[in-house]
């Protein structure tokens, strides 16, 4: 069987068009690799993580399924539309803070809060992005900090409504009383069920996100990462499709938010200090930007690394900038680049 | 078809273009010429939108369309290419062309169809038409330079203008690359019955291709007619063709 497997595997690396764009090399195309159904077993796997995985791993990969969607809704401005958020962290705390304010204070079931979280974190995108957009390169980015940094100082002092810094702690999960009698569902612990609702909804939003990236608008944004000067002169409206790049980013990074505040049971001015602006654009960059699946392989190593880590040393910081370091001069492609250059000089090795 | 009047552009202070009238008809192959640094881009920034003209004014059939927007220009039939080639470098050959049919026919604000299965046949038909069928999955950025330029044309050409501005189409060129760009050039502006207005620093293609010739000398028109006429002008020849 293994032997077999590896036959044709190889026969599907001949055959691969030597001049099909580095862009469809992972994970598409015609070789065999390419059509293994990953997505789904990566899906499944994510859904039999509480029986097979125990509590501390479900902990574990609903952070990453967070993280990955955080990600690739950052990698839309990023890696498809060539623009540098500094800020993104902002529409993550936006989407969390309304999730979490309308289910805790107000009482609003989950499946409104969640839409409502998404639409939140759109219209401040919408606001914040129609003055960014004006702005080009490093100036862009450092008005996106700046928006950030407003929500930060409103989570942080607006005590009535965010809690200020002691934050918004004990959000309800939403409620799961109809799984009872779901035979498998039914038994397993509230946090359980709420892990696999996560990886559903974010199952759902990559699965949109990619069909956006692969859409006509998608390739428009492409045009305007690689080359906003002539995108305007085949006769794009650069701002504008930035701007709606820009809200469509936002909103997936509210329902990542979202998600997350109902995961940690909280939510925290800490979610929307700028760092984890950083960390998720380290993330994005890690896996790959020029991938739609990179960000989600940068937040995995990302967040298994830092666990890792942390078990032996308390300088995850160090280790941070020395994974940063050897990525930006080593892999600047990230790891699906690293793999994808390795893939492409053994296919050359071998017709050779 | 075009019609500029009394264009003025300054840059802190320096006239880059000064008081230009210039008028292109339909159908005509019209070239600026001068020496670098004459204005020439400058002049074309400014009828396509890149640039906001100080005074003065651009009209198309007509229609005045100073200071609009590049986006806006283009969907009037206007297409252009650059003198520093300017393609989409991570995209292939196919996927360059097939963005601008996209964005030509409207469906930009698609945010559902698969973009790969859209205008296929355009595609390929345009890829016939500038001789890079060859190329079709090359990634752009690591096109051959002549390459390059006949995509930059081919992405002019998917948004149909009826009005073609080539900013130095053949800079960079070897002999044999120039002779064969200037023979496309020449043929689409047949096929598709284009107007055109380029510039260009070689003279030899310049006087074979044009019927209509305009000199900027430091930003004005020191001449403008069929080429003869302007071979023969005395201020021509002192200034430019290096007679003195």
């Amino acid at each position: 069987m293994t032997s077999e497997t590896t036959t044709t595997t190889t026969t599907g690396v001949a055959e691969a068009t030597p001049a099909a764009p580095a862009s469809q090399m992972i994970g598409g195309g015609s070789s065999v690799i390419g059509r293994i159904p990953w997505t789904l077993i990566v899906f499944l796997v994510a859904c039999s993580v509480p029986w097979i995985g125990g509590r501390y791993n479900t902990f574990l990969a609903e952070q990453i399924a967070i993280d990955a969607l955080f990600a690739v809704s950052l990698n839309l401005l990023l890696g498809t539309t060539g623009l540098v958020s500094f800020g993104h962290v902002a529409y993550f705390g936006v989407g969390a803070y309304v999730c979490g304010i309308l289910m805790k204070t107000y009482n609003v079931p989950f499946i409104l809060a969640f839409p409502a979280a998404g639409l939140g974190a759109a219209l401040f995108a919408l606001v914040s992005g129609y003055f960014c957009v004006r702005l080009i390169k490093l100036y862009f980015a450092m008005l996106t900090l700046a928006f950030s940094q407003i929500i930060w100082a409103i989570a942080y002092k607006w005590n009535d409504v965010t809690g200020g810094d002691q934050g918004l702690p004990e959000i309800p999960f939403p409620s799961f009383d109809w799984l009872n009698h779901v035979p498998w569902l039914g038994d397993l612990k509230t946090s359980d069920q709420f892990y696999l609702l996560t990886v559903l909804l974010i199952a759902i939003s990559l699965a949109i996100i990619h069909r956006i990236v692969r859409s006509p608008f998608g390739r428009v944004l492409t045009t305007i990462r690689d080359n906003p000067e002539r995108a305007a002169f085949i006769g794009v409206n650069v701002k504008l499709y930035q701007l709606a790049a820009f809200v469509v980013a936002g909103t997936f990074a509210g329902f990542a938010g979202a998600l997350y505040g109902l995961f940690s049971r909280g939510v925290f001015a800490d979610y929307v200090f700028w760092s984890k602006s950083a960390e998720v654009m380290i993330m994005t960059i890690l896996g790959g930007m020029d991938y739609f699946w990179g960000p989600p392989i940068g937040a995995f190593a990302l967040v298994w690394l830092n666990q890792e880590i942390t078990d032996y040393t308390q300088y995850w910081p160090f280790f941070l900038g020395a994974i940063l370091l050897v990525l930006l001069f080593g892999f600047p492609g990230g790891i699906l680049g690293g793999v994808d250059m390795l893939w492409q000089r053994l296919r050359r090795a071998r017709r050779a | 078809m075009l019609e500029v009047r009394g264009l003025n552009k300054s840059f802190s202070g320096f006239r880059a273009v000064s008081d230009v009238d210039l008028t292109v008809e339909t159908g005509q192959i019209a070239a600026v010429i001068g020496p670098n640094g004459a204005g020439k881009s400058t002049l074309f920034n400014l009828i396509t939108g890149h640039l906001r003209p100080d005074t003065g004014s651009v009209r198309l059939d007509g229609r005045d369309i100073t200071g609009a927007a590049p986006h806006r220009i283009v969907r009037m039939g206007v297409g252009r290419s650059f003198q520093r080639t300017n393609i989409f470098a991570k995209l292939t050959v196919f996927e360059n062309l097939q963005a601008a049919f996209l964005v030509h026919r409207g469906r930009g604000r698609d945010f559902w169809s698969r973009a790969a299965a859209l205008y296929r046949d355009d595609t390929e038909r345009l890829l016939a038409s500038i001789g890079l069928v060859d190329q079709r999955d090359t990634v752009a950025g690591t096109l051959s330079y002549g390459n390059q330029k006949q995509l930059e044309l081919g992405l002019a050409l998917a948004s149909d203008p009826a009005l073609l501005l080539l900013d130095e189409p053949t800079a960079g060129m070897s002999a044999t690359e120039t002779h064969d760009t200037i023979r496309l050039i020449e043929r689409i502006a047949g096929e598709r019955s284009l107007t055109l207005l380029f510039t260009e620093h070689d003279m030899d293609v310049v006087f074979q291709i044009a019927q209509k010739i305009a000199v900027l000398h430091q930003g004005r028109v020191i001449a403008d007619g069929a080429p003869e006429e302007v071979r023969a002008d005395p201020e021509v020849r002192r200034v430019y063709l290096g007679e003195h």
